[in-house]
């Protein structure tokens, strides 16, 4: 376990986070390496989004750390950790429903773009060749998701599995180092599911992107992530390769007792009490 | 097949580089019909009477301001009612600098621009913390004090009789102090404002006002600096407001508070959302159908006996209808219709 520790390009150590009196995250740690797949899996409510809100810059934990690269990014600006190259995709699809799907992936180009008020509203010379050159970048990752036939559709148009790939290529035109995905598979069938596993691993063996995935469907979690975290209550519960997990007693007493929601919700309010 | 079906039918032409498919108007039909304006425009300036003209100046100038507050209420998300106030800012400070100064329009109208986004970027920080309503009453507040300034700061403003005696633009010899010559300074400025925001919203910075519109959560996690980016929207919006405040200033010749007030954000509020929120083309709409209502109401008064005393209390209830009815028929506006319309003749005479 230490040695993950040492080499990882992304770790997060002892995350607290609460909102009010729910806690979300109750010192969670991870370590993600350079180049692999790393799933994140939990209960409804155990803190895998809000972790990955963390990360993102949109909660700020109040406590723990977040590195990058050895860089602490804890408590940056959402718009600062997108430019240090992580980009994600949202639980509830978060598109630009109103723009093109062109334009939804333009907009992933913008930390690597300049062109400022006065160079778009001349649009001449350095800014339309900026463009252009973007446009070539987003035509390719269109090209590799499949979704030329819609590139001049307005996405909130779109059925919602075309939705979660367009958002899926919005992080991509970021060229992410660190691709963090909030359930891309919920709610699709299972030949899209296929799809979306598809690109997942294609994005990370050819383009050698570190992924970190959340995800429910524990089929697509065991084929395709080589680590695996399990979350529960805001803790880590248990990490491994999917074979260790699979077999740890902590994850399966975690999934049997989802049925007895109510009686965890009341634990949680207790366990939520300042001790006095 | 024929080429003179790929040039009617624009949904027939294909592109081959993307430098050609993302130009503004990428087909030849489109880029005749805007040749076909064009022309229209300057044979309107050359041939009209002086009253048509005066009206189609009243127009321009509104089209300017009212895609000046489009940018920030249709393509940012961000409402404001101080509108009115933006257009003040512009053009006291350019009847300021030209009257007391003696600072040429050329200069002053710009001034105006970047004076009115200095305003406006102070006033629009509050949007880093407020939406919607709340953000309304923030500008409203911006309104108000706005409009005290003009009313009290005497010695700059004139208080409540304005400034007057302001100066007509002049080139050399050439004095903008004619409708018809007038129209052709707004024509200019019409056409830039277009230009510049067609522009601006196939383009890095506008795209991310329309991105922080949509889901700022988005923006934000894609790199959009959002703090940052809302205050530029109101700057931007503010200069081309400030500008056309400038030339209403150099067109009217006076400036005095009651052309600046709550009612005037309200109604080009009206030209945004009768227009079509989010388009460079419904400003333009907007402004000629609110312009114009009043005076095609008088039209009508005129022919029909006793109604003509009410047309005041009319035009204000037609402006009320106006809005509602599009708010519930087509909350897209007029921008929308014409869409609609174009699809329909472009593709007749079949249905699909
Ligand atoms: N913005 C917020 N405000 C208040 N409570 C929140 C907020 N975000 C998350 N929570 C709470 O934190 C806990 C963890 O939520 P989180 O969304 O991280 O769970 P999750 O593991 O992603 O669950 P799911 O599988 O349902 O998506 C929940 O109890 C949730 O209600
Ligand atoms: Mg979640």
């Amino acid at each position: 376990m230490l040695a993950r520790g040492m080499s990882a390009q992304f770790s997060a150590a002892d995350l607290h986070l609460r909102f009010g009196g729910v806690v979300a995250l109750a010192g969670v740690s991870i370590d993600v390496e350079r180049g692999e797949i790393f799933a994140i899996i939990g209960p409804n409510g155990a803190g895998k989004t809000s972790l990955l809100n963390a990360v993102s810059g949109l909660y700020r934990p109040q406590r723990g750390r977040i590195t990058l690269e050895g860089r602490d990014i804890t408590g940056l600006a959402p718009y600062r950790v997108a430019k240090l190259g992580v980009a994600r995709s949202f639980q509830n699809i978060e598109l630009f429903a109103g723009m093109s799907v062109l334009d939804n992936l333009m907009l992933g180009r913008h930390v690597h773009m300049r062109g400022g008020v006065l160079d778009g509203a001349v649009y001449w010379g350095r800014a339309r060749a900026e463009e252009v050159r973007n446009r070539e970048v987003v035509e390719d990752i269109i090209d590799f998701l499949e979704i030329e036939h819609i590139r001049k559709h307005v996405v909130g148009t779109l059925p919602y599995g075309l939705q979660k790939r367009v958002e899926l290529g919005r992080a991509l035109a970021v060229e992410p180092r660190l691709l963090l995905l909030d359930e891309p598979m919920a709610g699709m069938n299972l030949e899209e599911k296929e799809d979306m596993a598809r690109f997942v691993l294609d994005i990370n063996e050819e383009r050698g992107v570190t992924v970190v995935l959340i995800e429910h469907d524990m089929g697509v979690v065991m084929d395709i992530s080589s680590h695996v975290a399990v979350l529960d209550f805001g803790k880590k519960i248990a990490q491994g390769t999917p074979d260790e997990v699979r077999a740890d007693p902590n994850v399966i007493k975690a999934y049997l007792g989802e049925e007895s929601e109510a009686i965890r919700a009341a634990e949680r309010a207790i366990a939520a009490e300042p001790v006095a | 097949m024929s080429s003179a079906i790929a040039w009617r039918r624009e949904c027939g032409t294909f592109h081959t580089t993307y430098a050609a498919d993302m130009a503004l108007r990428p087909t030849p039909l489109a880029r005749a019909r805007i040749a076909i304006v064009i022309f229209a425009a300057l044979a309107f300036g050359a041939l009209a009477g002086r009253y048509e003209l005066s009206i189609a100046n009243q127009v321009g100038i509104a089209a300017v301001g009212a895609l000046g507050l489009n940018v920030l209420v249709g393509f940012t998300g961000q409402i404001s009612v101080a509108q009115g106030a933006f257009l003040g800012v512009g053009a006291y400070t350019s009847a300021y600098l030209t009257t007391r100064i003696g600072v040429p329009f050329w200069v002053a109208l710009p001034a105006a621009g970047l004076v009115t986004a200095a305003v406006g970027g102070i006033f629009g920080i509050p949007s880093l913390r407020l939406k919607g309503l709340y953000l309304v009453i923030a500008t409203l507040a911006a309104q108000v004090v706005i409009e005290w300034f003009m009313i009290h700061l005497v010695p700059v403003t004139g208080g409540s009789q304005g400034i007057f005696g302001i100066p007509a633009p002049a080139l050399g010899p050439l004095v903008f102090d004619t409708e018809r010559a007038y129209y052709f300074l707004t024509l200019a400025a019409v056409a830039l404002a277009v230009l510049g925001c067609a522009n601006l919203f196939r383009s890095r910075a506008g795209r991310a006002f329309i991105a922080i519109r949509d889901q700022d959560v988005a923006a934000s996690v894609v790199g959009v600096d959002v703090f940052r980016y809302k205050i530029t929207a109101f700057m931007v919006s503010s200069f081309i407001v400030g500008a056309a405040g400038a030339l209403q200033a150099h067109h009217d010749l006076i400036v005095s508070p009651e052309n600046f007030n709550l009612a005037v954000s309200i109604e080009y509020l009206g030209m945004v959302i009768i227009g079509g929120l989010g388009t460079v083309s419904g400003s333009l709409y907007g402004a000629a159908f609110i312009r114009l209502l009043p005076i095609a109401l008088a039209t009508v008064a005129r022919s029909v006996p006793g109604i003509a005393l009410n047309v005041n209390v009319l035009k204000e209830a037609a402006f009320g209808v106006a809005i509602i009815g599009f708010l519930i028929l087509e909350p897209r506006g007029i921008a929308k219709v014409w869409r609609d319309i174009k699809d329909y003749f472009r593709l007749w005479p079949f249905k699909y």
